[in-house]
């Protein structure tokens, strides 16, 4: 589904990731873990198509198709869909309207009908229901005055109406209590299927208990210093990153 | 090129025409004044970013040389505001009152509507004496003693007490610059009683392409309990420039909710006055602007407390493209008495283009120890995250903008309290904001 090659990615020209190779199957759960500046954030950044970093080197392709040469809105509509760390709080804009805008851009750009009012409603209401959000959540506007569990909850909630290939989840577990974390974990569990790929982003192993990884790959300096499955993650809980960052420095000396 | 001999001969001519006017001496007071002011300049503080005077750089026809227009009232059809079939319709032609082009609907003893110099005359003349001209000792430019040197055809309007207006009251200024450059210089004065609830909607509109400028004064008095909402509207062209003055005095503890809409026009300078002369009066002051080409804007307002316990909010939202200049400059005075005086104010602008420009100045003068005053502005662009959030879920880069933008609107368009007017102004906003897209 994604392949990540050799990716070299900048910002304001200070270098961040250092040639990074990912693949990614249909079906498949990957996290990506490692330290605070590691560039775990920027891969997510890089591959909603944030216009500030600048791509220097590699490829990415996605579902056969070259995601760099995409603007942000196609790499959605072809189901790039990112979770943010950070959701934007956009007073003025309610969140209804903003949803069912994207999700007709998406099927127009797959040559669909827009979903009529009661049809969306209903798809409103079906996804509601499965991710027990609460309708007055939705009368508002975009993430104005949410907690932190409602903003990661509306995150969720757009991707099970966008209904994406690919879920990129930026620190899903930042800001979160445990009972939210539990919900907003449960209703990434509902959402995945055979068809779709998740990558997670992530500092701590906690997410990793309810959304059992395929794999696990530490990212360190821009680059992908070790790859694993869930045990590797049980492993830096355990026992941090400074033996990853230790082994890292002792390569790159050599 | 006009001068000042120019304007001191069609001055000695008003005055001449109608020696008995019982505005001849308010007419003189202000020509004197003109007279020692001239026409501002740049270096005249409250006119730092606007030089009006090139303005005059064009020939205009007086009103008094021209014939009266040749305006029907299917002409004023074509610009009137949504809701006007409900409304009182006040239509002034090149600065004079129109009585045949005008439309009254409430019932008498509701409204009254009179030529000023008639008010000046009869049961109303202390009411004219004691508060035409009230708004010289605050604006003391040349520009408003130019205004107030030929008051000539305004209008009186008079609510009396105890009185729901059900019909909003719109003020049209309309210049016919069909075939001359028109300077025109409406003049109202408006005396609302106590126990009163009161629409005020005015706006401007020039038919025909050559040059015009309008240097409008609006004097307002609001009496106890009265509930006054009033709205500027300018989507003017680009031929059109226009000083508008509107100085409110809210002489018995009253409600004012003013909002400023303006898209559209050459050069324009707002000046928006609030004088609380009585205890616990309140005011909410909104200004939206959304501007483009080359129109110049500039928003002066006054709010000030002269007696205690009085409150007051300003709230002018802005946002500016292509070579636009904006100016705001909003001035809270508290005066010795006005203790437990609360006045807020905030202008916020975004900048679409490299080229547009800004100037935003509060300007607090207190003297009273026991106040709650608060102010900000801030300038920037578009916010990137918030754009690059809806980008990431499918939305187009120019529906984002467009989105953001309203959005950013929405909360002065919501103070548009009668839905028509509102829906015709978000209209207006949305169309603006799709030609804005890049």
């Amino acid at each position: 589904m994604l392949s990540i090659t050799n990716i070299h990615a900048s910002i304001e020209g200070k270098q961040i990731l250092n040639g990074i190779n990912l693949s990614i199957q249909a079906g498949e759960i990957h996290a990506i873990m490692g330290p605070n500046g590691s560039g775990k954030s920027t891969l997510a950044a890089v591959l909603a198509g944030r216009e500030q970093y600048e791509v220097t080197e590699g490829a990415v392709t996605f579902l056969q198709k070259d995601l760099l040469e995409m603007s942000p809105e196609d790499r959605a509509r072809e189901g790039v869909f990112l979770a943010f760390q950070y959701p934007v709080e956009i007073p003025g804009v309610s969140t209804t309207n903003f949803i069912k805008a994207a999700v007709n851009e998406k099927r127009k750009y797959r040559g669909e009908e827009p979903l009529d009012a009661v049809s969306f409603m209903k798809l409103m209401k079906e996804k509601m229901a499965m991710l027990r959000i609460d309708q007055s959540l939705l009368s508002r506007s975009i993430n104005e005055g949410f907690s932190g569990g409602e903003k990661k909850r509306n995150e969720i909630f757009q991707m099970a109406m966008l209904e994406p290939k690919l879920m990129i989840l930026d620190e899903m577990d930042s800001g979160l209590d445990i009972d939210a974390l539990r919900i907003v974990a449960n209703g990434i569990n509902k959402l995945r299927n055979e068809n779709n790929a998740i990558l997670i982003i992530t500092h701590y192993q906690r997410l990793l208990d309810y959304l059992q990884p395929d794999f696990v790959h530490v990212l360190y300096n821009g680059r992908i210093v070790r790859s694993g499955t869930k045990e590797l993650a049980m492993e830096l809980e355990e026992n941090g990153y400074d033996f990853i960052k230790e082994e890292a420095n002792l390569i790159t000396a050599e | 090129m006009m001068n000042l001999s120019d304007f001191k001969d069609h001055f000695e001519q008003l005055q001449t025409e109608n020696p008995e006017s019982p505005i001849a001496q308010i007419r003189l007071e202000g020509f004197h004044a003109f007279d020692k002011a001239g026409l501002p300049t740049k270096r005249n503080e409250e006119w730092k970013y606007t030089d009006i005077g090139k303005l005059f750089n064009n020939e205009y026809r007086f009103v008094a040389d021209i014939s009266d227009s040749s305006l029907t009232s299917t002409d004023v059809d074509a610009i009137r505001l949504p809701g006007h079939l409900e409304a009182n319709e006040i239509v002034f032609v090149n600065g004079r009152f129109m009585p045949v082009l005008s439309k009254f609907r409430s019932p008498q003893g509701q409204l009254t509507v009179l030529p000023l110099e008639d008010a000046a005359r009869g049961i109303y003349k202390e009411m004219v004496r004691e508060h035409l001209g009230c708004s010289s000792a605050y604006i003391k430019d040349g520009i408003h003693a130019l205004n107030t040197s030929f008051i000539n055809g305004g209008v009186f309007i008079y609510i009396p007490k105890e009185q729901e207006l059900n019909h909003p009251l719109y003020i049209y200024h309309i210049s016919d610059a069909r075939q001359y450059n028109i300077l025109s210089q409406p003049r109202s004065l408006i005396y609302i009683e106590r126990n009163t609830k009161v629409q005020l909607v005015e706006t401007f509109s020039t038919i025909g392409t050559s040059e015009c400028f309008t240097n409008q004064v609006m004097e307002v008095v609001v009496h106890n309990n009265a509930v006054v909402e009033y709205y500027k509207i300018q989507n003017e062209t680009a031929n059109a420039s226009q000083v508008s003055t509107t100085h409110i005095r809210q002489t018995g503890r009253s409600y004012v909710h003013a909002v400023t809409v303006t898209l559209n026009g050459g050069m324009i300078r707002n000046n928006m006055n609030v004088v609380m002369e009585a205890a616990g009066n309140e005011a909410h002051l909104f200004g939206l602007y959304i501007l483009n080409g080359h129109t110049h804007l500039d928003n002066h307002t006054l709010v000030d407390n002269v007696k205690p316990n009085c409150f007051s909010n300003e709230l002018y939202k802005g946002i500016l493209d292509n070579e636009t200049i904006g100016v705001f400059n909003g001035k809270i005075m508290v005066r010795p008495d006005a203790q437990k005086t609360n006045a807020y104010q905030t202008n916020k602008n975004i900048l679409l283009s490299d080229d547009a420009t800004i100037n935003t100045k509060p300007q607090l003068e207190i003297f009273a120890d026991d106040v709650k005053c608060s102010h900000g502005c801030t300038v920037g662009q578009l916010d990137e995250n918030a754009l690059f959030y809806l980008r990431a879920r499918g939305i187009p880069k120019s529906d984002a903008q467009e989105l953001l933008l309203k959005a950013f609107a929405l909360d002065i368009l919501d103070q548009i309290k009668p839905e028509l007017l509102r829906g015709y102004i978000e209209q207006l906003i949305t169309e603006r904001l799709s030609v804005n897209k890049k």
